[in-house]
């Protein structure tokens, strides 16, 4: 059975980082319910990357509310009230990203909901928590990624910071939400009572530094200082990075120096035999296997240093690695339907229990698409 | 109370991922039992950033296994095997991240675990899965951002694919472990029995890209395009990006480039009527933007932006977010130290339970530490006990 099977969650969120919670419970076996303002929904459905429309939504709304019902209600409205509190007084969970304050002002906040079900997993997400200055501004991922100093650790030395190229923020939030909603539901069932789980964008996204972070905070605050080549993590030695083949690209990560110029054949490399040389002239140790490495092809490489169990990869883009036998293997790409028959692929649950991969045809839902099953 | 309390994890496995998520349910209130070969222990205890070693082991070490105990065995020799035996009997959940079939062939494979303890919940890591052609090949982070694409969305258009510069794919998976094995523990209230909770580093750094994978398996199978200028995301459109100003650096995210041109006063964007030339032109609109923003310090631009109510910040590094209100409102630092070492500064874990920050002065145990005790509390050498 799927571990969250007879849980039933209310969504009350938009966008990424609290849809993100609600698709994991329901691949895990929860029963999700998207709470939609009427006529317009969440406002991810208008936002188009690559300006992709699928049958009326975007493209990323369908990745992130596949396995959803979704209804509308209108929360400012005492009808909506009145529709919401049956809904509510069944729910074991519930989801909110509102701004601060939003939440209280339409008596969805925890005290107001406990009132109503005092054993219900109430789980938040805001952008900066809930004091200090920033506790009103937007919390939008790229703005919390620049604020958070992780943008200082990506990219060359000589580039500006460069943002990650992803939400990572909004993702990394939403699966500690996850994590802090689970364990709620665990402490639920110890204690017959209703808990309160809070993440917040710019906390998880300290969090997912927290190696690097926890260095600066005990080496004298001595700020990272990027590779100036082919740069992949500003603290750890040559020659951890992508590097340009004759036909390609190499990601070479730990090795001693002196054995990679050996396997090889790098005369330069084999006299830096000092391990501490490995991270001061890092960047110069770089700019050799930059020149070495564009003499061969990527497959000579590879056949050279796998031969050695040397941490090495092809650097692939998704069509070369859809087409690998490794990732066919994973079974990660699922088909979903929606009730108008509008088919479209997306990955899977990247969580397999008791040996089953959970997959689930059910589309992201056209809005109010369940209005009459939930709805008085 | 914490959720977790009285479970007790014992985790068999190194460096970040699985123990990334044993930390994770640390802070949550479990106890966490790190099982680890004697004299070395865990492989990160010798793997040093910038060289920073504290108390004999890597300072990295310390960041990611604090808040647990240590318990050594050498799991070949029958003795110490039986004694982990004897442990799992109590144990709730356990986490090991070796390559396919190595715990099998040490006799703790999930199959014979269950016979000793049903109720367990059993959790695993690999690199790319249990069987295929990759079964083999190391699972270290960079290699996986290599083989998944992941590179290809990050850097500007002109450079080579670069790599997101954290161990992500260590992380991610380390995430979605521990959501397994809690979704399991809940399960077990209601069935009475644990459950095998996998996942590899493969299919966590593509969940991570599942927004722009299903973008990409729906528009025609198109490659991302990075942006040519300023790259902050392959898929969305001006003006997403930092962009440089007079003395510093500021972030702009999504909004209408027609009112970025009313706001900046750039009579250019007007012109850019059609929203989608604000995706398929955006690297020119950008420029436009970025030539416009250079002329003037980041405070005056944030000043007129936010008046307005767009969405921009300040590009912070971590001095100036350790300097900050907004920062230092988080509470977020706490001490580690070893009893009688120096103070050791590290991050707190970023869930609050009941507005519980989970804050623990847990120190990030000495290989061995906690053996004898442990062999105590549990009576795991009952027979030599039995002989004295």
């Amino acid at each position: 059975m799927k571990p969250l099977e007879g849980v039933t969650v209310l969504d009350f969120s938009q966008f990424l980082a609290g849809p993100s919670v609600g698709l994991r419970l329901a691949d895990l076996g929860a029963n999700v319910i998207k709470i939609e303002k009427p006529g317009t929904g969440d406002i991810c459905r208008e936002m188009y990357v690559s300006n992709l429309v699928i049958d009326g939504d975007s493209s990323i709304f369908h990745a992130i509310n596949r396995n959803k019902d979704a209804i509308e209600i209108d929360l400012t409205s005492e009808k909506g009230r009145k529709q919401l509190k049956p809904l509510l007084q069944k729910a074991d969970a519930m989801i909110i990203n509102f701004r601060l304050g939003v939440a209280e002002k339409l008596l969805l906040d925890y005290e107001s909901i406990s009132k109503i079900n005092r054993e219900i997993v109430y789980g938040e997400i805001t952008g900066y928590g809930y004091e200090g200055p920033w506790k009103t501004m937007p919390g939008q991922d790229l703005l919390v990624q620049s604020l958070s100093g992780l943008c200082w650790l990506n990219g060359n030395a000589a580039q500006p910071p460069v943002p990650f190229g992803l939400s990572i923020a909004d993702m990394f939030t939403g699966q500690h939400l996850v994590q802090g909603m689970l364990a709620g539901l665990i402490q639920k069932q110890i204690s017959g009572e209703g808990v309160l789980v809070q993440c917040s964008l710019l906390e998880s996204v300290m969090d997912i530094q927290f190696e690097l972070f926890t260095t600066y905070l005990n080496d004298g605050h001595e700020l990272p200082v990027r590779s100036s080549i082919n740069n992949a993590n500003a603290y750890i030695s040559a020659p951890y990075g992508i590097y340009e083949t004759q036909d390609g690209y190499l990601a070479i990560a730990m090795v001693p120096i002196p054995l990679l110029g050996d396997l090889i054949s790098c005369e330069p490399l084999k006299s830096y035999d000092d391990p501490t040389m490995w991270a001061v002239k890092r960047d110069e140790i770089k700019q050799i296997l930059v020149q070495h490495l564009k003499t061969q092809t990527t497959a000579a490489w590879l056949d050279v240093l796998e031969a050695a169990d040397i941490w090495c990869a092809d650097v692939m883009t998704w069509k070369r690695l859809f087409e690998t036998e490794g990732f066919k293997g994973l079974n990660m790409i699922q088909t979903v339907k929606r009730q108008s028959g509008v088919e479209l692929e997306t990955t899977r649950c990247p969580i397999s229990i008791d040996r089953e991969i959970f997959t689930s045809d059910k589309a992201a839902p056209v809005i109010g698409q369940d209005n009459a099953k939930y709805l008085l | 109370m914490k959720p977790l309390e009285k479970i007790i994890v014992l985790d068999f496995s190194q460096y970040l991922a699985g123990p990334s998520a044993s930390l994770r349910l640390a802070d949550m209130g479990a106890r966490v039992i790190k099982i680890e070969r004697p004299n070395r222990g865990d492989g990160s205890r010798a793997m040093k950033l910038k060289n920073m070693e504290v108390d004999g082991d890597s300072l990295l070490f310390h960041t990611i296994n604090r808040n647990k105990e240590s318990f050594t065995a050498d799991l070949k020799l029958p003795e110490d095997l039986n004694m982990v035996k004897k442990l799992i009997g109590y144990a709730d959940v356990m986490i090991e991240n070796f390559r396919p079939g190595v715990m099998e062939k040490i006799g703790l494979g999930y199959d014979t675990v269950r016979k000793i303890n049903p109720r367990i919940v059993y959790g695993t890591v690999t690199g790319y899965g249990e069987k295929g052609p990759w079964v083999r090949k190391p699972g270290q982070d960079l290699l996986l951002q290599a083989m998944s694409g992941l590179a290809w969305l990050n850097g500007d258009s002109d450079q080579p694919p670069m790599p997101f510069a954290l161990s992500v794919t260590d992380m991610y998976t380390g995430v979605h472990l521990s959501q397994g094995i809690l979704a399991c523990l809940f399960r077990r209230f209601k069935t009475g029995e644990g459950g095998l909770v996998q996942v590899n580093l493969l299919e966590s750094i593509l969940d991570m890209q599942f927004e722009v994978i299903t973008t990409y398996l729906n528009d025609g199978h198109q490659m991302p395009q990075r942006s040519q200028y300023n790259n902050a995301h392959a898929y969305l459109s001006a003006p997403y990006g930092i962009y440089e100003t007079s003395d510093n650096y500021i972030a702009l995210a999504m909004g209408s480039i027609l009112k970025l041109g009313k706001i900046l006063d750039i009579p250019e964007l007007l012109s850019y009527t059609d929203r989608k030339t604000w995706f398929d032109q955006r690297d020119e609109i950008k420029m436009i933007i970025g030539n416009k923003l250079e002329k003037q310090t980041t405070s005056y631009w944030l000043n007129i932006l936010q008046a307005a109510g767009y969405w921009c910040s300040e590009v912070y590094t971590w001095d100036q977010l350790l300097e900050s209100e907004g920062f230092r409102a988080l509470d977020f630092l706490q001490n580690i130290a070893r009893p009688g070492c120096p103070e050791l500064m590290t991050s707190r874990c970023p869930v609050r339970i009941n507005k519980d920050t989970f804050k623990s002065r847990k120190w990030a145990p000495v290989l061995g530490e906690d053996t004898q005790r442990i062999i105590d509390e549990f009576h795991l050498n009952a027979e030599k006990e039995g002989l004295k």
